[in-house]
């Protein structure tokens, strides 16, 4: 069992990686007008965060989510 | 009574503008054209003298930019079935195809497909973009998985979305990112793999001879998208499957008539036992007209005669082996380090650039498309080539040059 603390955790330092512009980062920022990221880094994003918890993300999901903490949410269930 | 259009007037600017959303690409092409570039989207071909050459604005102009990859737009057999055609049958048929809108020639023209390709069942759509949003958005719906390249071309992407499927992207023709996706797609979840044997971007082929059989391991189907290398590509022109010895394992095989086979439409080949259904459950083949007989007069003529085009594949490989290798020796960045198909990408350091080297070539008499974001991958700007097996080898020579003058005029080279 994965709790939501953990799966917080590990986005974060998932996204740290991505984040070249070092952007402070809170449940509350949004990926595409805070992280300002192109359409291949949302990618490899998603592929990480796929690969770090052996999940599949889809598009229809990755378009409900526009804040980090409603990937935190979405994963946490998934893996939950 | 008025007319309805003349009381038509153009709005005053309120807010809830529905055109809001369109601004940011109004102002890129308004900074663009700003800089006294000729519009690159409003070319018009004022006469056509060959599937090489045409006047564009007044000038004599090499066509580089077309997809007319087998030269069979001025084929004489090919003409001479359409004008027949028009003449027998008249301009069009005014109907779908499951109602008044099947001719004779629509089956004879599926009957070339299935020749060309050596498959039980093929089906006509009126355009390529209806064959791909046709058959995916009905062969997978609702809880079904779609998993795809990111790179696939936008009637691919539009067709997921109909269906309303689950779909999932991988890096483009990454075989370890498929094989993740595979593997954790849930048990008896129906799943469907699509590829395209050449990406039109950059005109780079997919490695279908290993992911082809990985897809079936995982119990996916297959659907390829063989539209920039029918006809050029493999021992029968079958595309990129045949090639690399994979055709037999795909499901589906889709295709368009308006690039190879010179003319317009799309197909979808398969040797599923109950592909017909899909002529009553397409809605993309149901609720639409069918193309005219004499465009089908002209694609069964085309597709039977690029069956036995040897020799044009071999001059089409020869040219782009040649031109791949010049634009790299002048300095040109180019999509491929090796040539993969009729597509030879030249990579723009920007769009402002990548739209001045396009009027340079264009002065130069030579017409190349200029691809920019986000029909590109990686917000790229790119010069896309396309040879046709037409090109004499002078005029190969020419474009080498024209390219070397206009590299050195803009900077890019």
């Amino acid at each position: 069992m994965t709790d939501r603390a953990d799966v917080k955790t590990r986005i974060f330092g998932l996204i740290e990686q991505f984040n070249k512009k070092g952007i402070d980062v809170s449940e509350e920022t949004r990926f595409a007008q805070d992280l300002e990221w192109e359409s291949l880094t949302v990618l490899d994003f998603v592929a990480e965060v796929e690969d770090e918890f052996d999940i599949l993300i889809t598009m229809n999901q990755q378009a409900e989510i526009e804040k980090v903490g409603q990937l935190v949410d979405a994963v946490a269930e998934m893996v939950g | 009574m008025s007319g309805t259009g003349a009381d038509l007037k153009a709005p005053e600017t309120q807010s809830g503008d529905l055109f809001d959303k369109f601004q940011p690409l109004i102002d890129t092409r308004e900074k663009l054209l700003s800089t006294g570039v000729t519009d690159p989207f409003s070319l018009v071909m004022e006469k056509v003298l060959s599937p090489t050459v045409a006047i564009c604005n007044g000038r004599e102009t090499i066509l580089l930019g077309t997809y007319n990859y087998m030269g069979m737009t001025f084929d004489p057999d090919v003409i001479a079935a359409g004008k027949k055609a028009l003449d027998e049958f008249g301009s069009g048929t005014t109907g779908s195809r499951v109602l008044n809108g099947t001719y004779s020639l629509h089956k004879d023209c599926e009957d070339a497909l299935k020749e060309f390709f050596g498959t039980e069942h093929a089906m006509v759509f009126s355009t390529g973009y209806l064959a791909n949003t046709g058959i995916i958005s009905t062969i997978a719906g609702k809880d079904d998985y779609i998993i795809l390249d990111i790179d696939s071309h936008a009637s691919i992407y539009d067709g997921c979305a109909m269906g309303d499927a689950n779909v999932v992207p991988f890096r483009h023709n990454d075989i370890e990112a498929l094989e993740k996706r595979l593997k954790r797609l849930p048990e008896g979840a129906g799943k469907l793999v699509i590829l395209e044997g050449v990406y039109s971007m950059l005109g780079d082929a997919a490695p279908l001879s290993e992911m082809v059989p990985l897809c079936k391991k995982y119990g996916a189907m297959v659907l390829v998208d063989e539209a920039h290398s029918m006809g050029f590509i493999g021992e029968n022109g079958r595309g990129v499957a045949e090639e690399q010895g994979v055709f037999d394992q795909c499901d589906f095989i889709i295709g368009t008539f308006s690039k190879s086979v010179g003319t317009v439409g799309g197909y979808c080949v398969s040797n599923h036992p109950k592909f017909e259904i899909m002529r009553l459950v397409s809605r993309g083949y149901v609720f639409t007209a069918s193309l005219p007989p004499s465009v089908m007069a002209t694609a069964a003529t085309s597709i039977r005669k690029i069956m036995d085009a040897k020799y044009k594949r071999e001059h089409l490989w020869k040219n782009s082996k040649r031109l791949h290798k010049s634009l790299t020796d002048l300095g040109f960045e180019l999509g491929t380090k090796e040539p993969q198909s009729a597509i030879i990408s030249v990579i723009m350091p920007d769009l402002e650039r990548g739209a001045m080297m396009w009027e340079a070539l264009l002065r130069e008499g030579l017409y190349v498309n200029l691809a920019r974001p986000p029909a590109t991958p990686a917000g790229m700007t790119l010069l896309r080539c396309s040879l046709c097996a037409l090109h004499s080898d002078e005029q190969v020579t020419e474009i080498i040059g024209m390219f070397e003058r206009a590299g050195k005029a803009t900077g890019c080279i």
